[in-house]
């Protein structure tokens, strides 16, 4: 599916990609992490043809630097900083469908989805919106087409609790006729998302990995914290989760998205002098995705 | 050309909506209120009375001003939307790169010439109002020499913005060409070369190579059709070209630079890095 060889790439004197070579099937989920200056970011420059380079790089052995409109006609991609654009949100999403020959319709279902309603802010300017709608826009637009390959580079980062395991279940929904690369500076944010693990460092491949694929993207588990005492922070935390407190305050209940565990516990950790009891269990409940599936 | 065009329409909405956008306007729409407002239509100056004492009079403002603006908002903009992330994100989308380079072109161009049209346009829909005598000649030529204007800066504009890296460096360079051009104008350098005895081909070659040069002799020449101001090197300019002539050659030869410019920033665009 997407096939890189012998991939380099020199800024001036500074060889930022060093000889890169992988071969990504359809439907792996493939984590790209590494440390600021890997070369993660330039990686994905290339494979979207935006960057010249030596080596090969090709999608469906078709080149995105020649071939552009063919071979981006079926990528989507999710940046990690939202361009600051200034034009309205509708108009980029009409842009985007027109070009991805693509329905905005769709594209605002997806957003809906997410919970973000863009009849609400369709007319105000894109740049203005808050960091988790832009964010949802950004993955409305990549998921709202039929693309075979997912580029994202931290697409969750900005999105709430809710938010995220919706895009998981949206995820889900196509991972068997998808190919995803998702990038992200720690691998703990994304692991539960992928099936494979590439780690670049100088520009160079230094990891490739299977990881246990266990995870349901769309699975859900139900969580149980009992806490010493009442606190405003916490409450405040786990409200923003959805989490149900018991009248005295002091035991909570609640839903957490399979690949969103590693992120609730670095959340839960804050609080760890305060928790006297955490359990997951898996629940039988699964996403409407799943069951179709 | 679908794709060009919907390059152009997005580039015509973010620019309604930029603040270099409504200063553009500002400036140019306030230059002929203002011409008004100081009763300019009243005055007589060398003849001209009425809407061509202030056609005359907004053209030459505009040659001093149109040129910069054009170069600046354009590199900035440019080279900004890529130094922001803008172009790594649009250009993800299954756009070719000639339909994106020529639609920014398009869209933009639109952006720069119909606020100073449109303004120029104001001023004859006034006069028609008010009854004073229109002089359509002037009007049709001085419309071609700023569509003209608008595309020669335009297509510089885009090749710096093609060349530079960020921001700062394009509008340096932009800065650069613009002090360049208007170093080699009659007025200043280029008239310090003649007093220095420099061989006459040269000024005037260098004069006619200029394009703020080449507007400034053609709007010189609409109310002055012998070229008496420019001295000696009137003799060469009419017997090369004749007036009617020279008149073309002034439309024709920044479209000129203009597509060049823009084509060579074209290729550069497609053979390097994007964004």
């Amino acid at each position: 599916m997407i096939h890189f060889n012998n991939v380099s790439k020199t800024f001036k004197r500074n060889r930022v990609l060093d000889g890169i070579g992988l071969d990504i099937g359809l439907g792996e989920r493939v984590a790209l992490i590494g440390s600021n200056g890997a070369g993660k970011t330039t990686l994905i420059r290339c494979l979207l043809g935006e960057y010249t380079h030596d080596g090969e790089v090709a999608i469906e052995g078709v080149s995105p630097r020649t071939h552009r409109t063919q071979v981006l006609a079926a990528v989507g991609f999710v940046p990690q900083l939202p361009p600051p654009l200034k034009m309205p949100v509708g108009q980029l999403i009409g842009f985007a469908a027109a070009l991805c020959h693509s329905d905005e319709q769709r594209i605002a279902a997806l957003a809906l989805r997410l919970g973000l309603d863009v009849e609400r802010v369709r007319q105000q300017p894109f740049v203005k919106l808050s960091g988790g709608q832009k964010q949802k826009i950004l993955i409305a637009i990549a998921l709202g087409r039929d693309a075979k390959v997912l580029v994202m580079d931290e697409p969750a980062a900005n999105l709430d609790p809710e938010a995220r395991k919706i895009f998981f279940e949206l995820l889900a929904e196509r991972q068997h006729d998808t190919t995803m690369l998702i990038s992200s500076h720690r691998l703990n944010e994304v692991a539960a998302l992928v099936n494979r693990v590439v780690e670049l460092d100088m520009g160079k491949v230094v990891l490739d990995d299977r990881v246990a694929d266990d995870v349901s993207l769309s699975g859900l588990l139900d969580c149980r914290i009992r806490i010493k005492r009442a606190d405003a922070a916490f409450d405040k935390a786990l409200s923003a989760w959805d989490f149900r407190a018991s009248p005295d305050g002091l035991e909570w209940t609640g839903e957490v998205a399979g690949p969103d565990r590693l992120r609730f516990l670095g959340m839960t950790s804050r609080y760890v002098a305060l928790i006297a009891d955490l359990s997951f269990s898996e629940t039988e409940k699964v996403s409407p995705a799943e069951t179709a599936a | 050309m679908k794709e060009l065009w919907l390059t152009a329409k997005l580039d015509i909405v973010e620019s309604l909506r930029a603040r270099w956008f409504a200063i553009y306007c500002l400036v140019f729409g306030g230059l002929v209120a203002l011409l008004f407002l100081f009763g300019l239509t009243e005055s007589r100056v060398l003849g001209f009375i009425g809407l061509s004492r202030l056609l005359v009079t907004f053209i030459q403002l505009t040659m001093a001003i149109l040129p910069i603006f054009v170069l600046i908002t354009t590199v900035r903009s440019v080279a900004g939307d890529r130094e922001a992330g803008v172009f790594e994100y649009l250009l993800s989308l299954p756009v070719g790169l000639a339909a994106w380079f020529w639609g920014k072109i398009v869209g933009r161009y639109l952006v720069i010439f119909l606020p100073v049209f449109a303004a120029m346009a104001g001023a004859v829909l006034w006069a028609l109002v008010r009854g004073i005598e229109v002089p359509w000649g002037m009007f049709a030529y001085y419309t071609a020499l700023l569509a003209a204007m608008g595309w020669c800066f335009l297509g510089i504009g885009m090749l710096i913005s093609a060349l530079a890296r960020s921001t700062d460096v394009a509008q340096g360079m932009a800065f650069m060409v613009w002090l360049t051009l208007l170093l080699f104008l009659d007025l200043i350098l280029l008239g310090v070369m003649i007093q220095e005895h420099v061989r006459p081909e040269v000024a005037v070659g260098i004069a006619l190579a200029n394009p703020l040069q080449v507007f400034r002799t053609a709007a010189l020449a609409l109310f002055d059709p012998q070229l008496i101001v420019l001295g000696p090197s009137a003799f060469v300019i009419l017997d090369n070209f004749g007036a009617t002539g020279y008149q073309f050659f002034a439309v024709l030869y920044p479209i000129a630079v203009g597509a060049l410019c823009a084509g060579a920033g074209y290729l550069f665009f497609r053979r390097g890095d994007l964004p």
